[in-house]
């Protein structure tokens, strides 16, 4: 490699002298790689993505109106995060409202094994929104981040039901105060 | 520099073992290649650039400069903590707060007569491509695989096929405890960092549930305390590992709940260990992956052995192991495998009607691009928030949108791997 530099050294000289001006900005892989994942989501009619910035994909809400299950009715809001070391490092979720879910605690952190313990870089966006929406269709109680609710859950579905229902539309269950995120 | 004569610098005789294996061809080194006096001359005029001046930089300015480079520089962001002084040698007590790349290019400097060490005190996303063109190669010690991959996507990103002086050699060195690694890298050429960035197996992750609900271990507590009590507590506040009282403050917490699940064992160390992620470093680890790739680096620089190529392993965990390889180049490696090509357009043409171009373009058809610089999306198909907002940018003309010379990344659902273009307008 060595003779190579040093053989076109003066040619390189020269060329270098009438050489343009500073090259521009790179994208970085992170945009690259979120911009290939948006483009083959698929959201259905259950999600809505917003983006305050358009010109920065890296950070935008997700919204989830579930139309079965439990949640049925409700309208879900997340943020997501996503860093320059995506796909290396997950994105981060979290949600916005105060609610009432065995695997969400009260400050919007998520419990969901692909956003932590089981993230790999060849996830995308499209599996985390998958996961997500899978949360509302089937909360899961044996993986509490909300313990009280995860109770509920584990002795008695009706109530927990119940529960849902009434903390979605502004409730108190257990007297922690809920956000009503009907829609 | 160029005129120095064999035995003129350092004390006398110091050079004399180096001086031996650049004078005459050994059993291995190129048939071609001429030892003596123009070869000294190479290594001493070779600027290195050293990035990082932590356990790995400290270990790799005293071999570069102990190997006969007299041109080097050094930049690392860093200031001295007392617990680096164990083993980051160039360093004393007198200099705990102080930059570590000023401290450690005085070092060595005093130490080694003749040498000349620049350092630079800031971050490498400080500096730009003229910055790292002037150098011949470039070594690291870095701990963040963010930093690795910022550095080699530029100098892939610098690469020029018609001028062979921006092609910059990096020579990577990595240790975790008792394990390390060398690997050399032609950006371009070999596999890159980014090719190779599944290797690096994520750092394992307790589930969130368990620390909010079922502790097992002191480190359980502590992750509680660090991510779910201080939210909760002192939501106000931003979490800073290097503030005693942050860290006394999730000790204390952590103490309390280790103490509610009869778990022992939490301690402030472990503590500052955990929020810190912090992997106890082994001085002589950094020694031998330190030592690996300085002498990559006098190989390169004067011809006088092969390198390696392209990656060792080294594992000291039980005895001595290592291990080399080559590392594969990626296909669609997104920074290396799809470089950016030389595109002119008119600067006339609309977004819509260069978008329409690209699906006509033999070797792209790119049917249903979506499409970004830097700092802006140009146009992005799906999710539909995002195609309304950008759908007005259609009618606008290139030369509203990009800058001459401006690199655009093209993701077609046709492709499995993006595109990159370099717009000039004609």
């Amino acid at each position: 490699m060595l003779k190579i530099w040093s053989m076109k050294q003066q040619q390189q000289q020269a060329e270098n002298a009438e050489g343009g001006g500073k090259k521009k900005k790179k994208v970085t892989a992170a945009q690259l790689r979120v911009q290939r994942d948006l483009q083959e989501l698929t959201l259905g009619n259950t999600m809505k993505m917003t983006f305050p910035n358009p010109d920065d994909i890296l950070n935008f809400t997700l919204s989830i109106e579930p139309d079965e299950g439990m949640y049925k009715g409700g309208l879900f809001n997340f943020t997501f995060a996503v860093n320059q070391n995506f796909p290396h490092d997950p994105p981060k979720v979290k949600c916005t409202q105060k609610i009432y879910h065995p695997n969400i605690d009260l400050e919007g952190n998520v419990c969901l094994n692909i956003l932590r313990e089981d993230w790999k870089p060849v996830l995308n966006l499209n599996a985390v929104i998958v996961g997500m929406q899978f949360l509302f269709l089937e909360p899961n109680a044996s993986d509490p981040l909300n313990k009280e609710a995860a109770e509920d859950l584990r002795s008695n579905r009706d109530a927990f039901k119940r529960n849902v229902r009434a903390s979605m539309a502004g409730g108190t269950v257990r007297r922690v105060a809920y956000e009503r995120v009907l829609r | 520099m160029a005129t120095a004569v064999i035995g003129s610098s350092g004390y006398k005789g110091r050079w004399n073992h180096l001086y031996k294996v650049l004078s005459k061809p050994g059993p291995f080194s190129d048939e071609d290649w001429v030892p003596g006096q123009g070869t000294i001359n190479t290594l001493e005029s070779s600027k290195i650039l050293v990035i990082g001046a932590g356990g790995l930089g400290c270990e790799i300015l005293k071999n570069l400069a102990l190997s006969g480079f007299k041109d080097i520089h050094v930049i690392d962001m860093d200031t001295i903590d007392i617990s680096n002084l164990n083993r980051q040698f160039l360093f004393r007590q007198a200099d705990i707060g102080k930059p570590k790349a000023e401290v450690a290019a005085a070092f060595v400097e005093k130490r080694v007569k003749g040498v000349n060490i620049t350092p630079y005190v800031g971050k490498i996303q400080d500096k730009d491509e003229d910055y790292y063109m002037q150098f011949k190669i470039i070594i690291c010690g870095l701990d963040s695989i963010e930093a690795r991959r910022w550095i080699n996507s530029t100098l892939v990103g610098m690469v020029d096929f018609e001028n062979p002086e921006s092609l910059k050699p990096l020579i990577d060195g990595g240790t975790e405890g008792f394990k390390g690694q060398a690997r050399v890298i032609l950006p371009t050429l070999s596999s890159c960092i980014e090719c190779q960035l599944d290797m690096h197996a994520p750092r394992p992750a307790v589930p969130l549930c368990t620390i909010a609900t079922i502790p097992r271990q002191p480190q359980h507590c502590i992750e509680w305390a660090h991510q779910i009590a201080w939210q909760e507590k002192r939501k106000d506040d931003t979490f800073d590992s290097d503030d005693m009282e942050h860290i006394s403050w999730v000790y204390n917490e952590a103490l309390q709940r280790a103490q509610h699940f009869h778990i022992h064992g939490v301690t402030f160390q472990m503590t500052q260990g955990v929020v810190k992620n912090i992997i106890p470093a082994i001085a002589s680890t950094n020694a031998v992956i330190a030592a690996s790739t300085t002498s990559e680096v006098l190989k390169i620089a004067t011809s006088c052995n092969p390198y390696l190529d392209n990656y060792m392993m080294y594992a000291g965990e039980e005895g001595v192991y290592t291990y080399t390889f080559e590392a594969e180049k990626k296909e669609d490696c997104p920074v290396c495998g799809n470089l950016a090509r030389k595109m002119d357009v008119d600067a006339n043409m609309t977004l819509g009607e260069f978008i329409e171009s690209l699906g006509e373009k033999a070797e792209a058809q790119l049917k249903k691009p979506s499409l970004r610089t830097e700092e802006r999306t140009l146009y992005q198909r799906f999710p539909p928030q995002l195609e309304e907002h950008t759908r007005p940018n259609l009618r606008l003309k290139l030369g509203e949108l990009v800058e001459n010379g401006q690199e655009i990344a093209v993701s077609d659902p046709a492709y499995t791997i993006d595109f990159r273009y370099r717009l000039h307008f004609k």
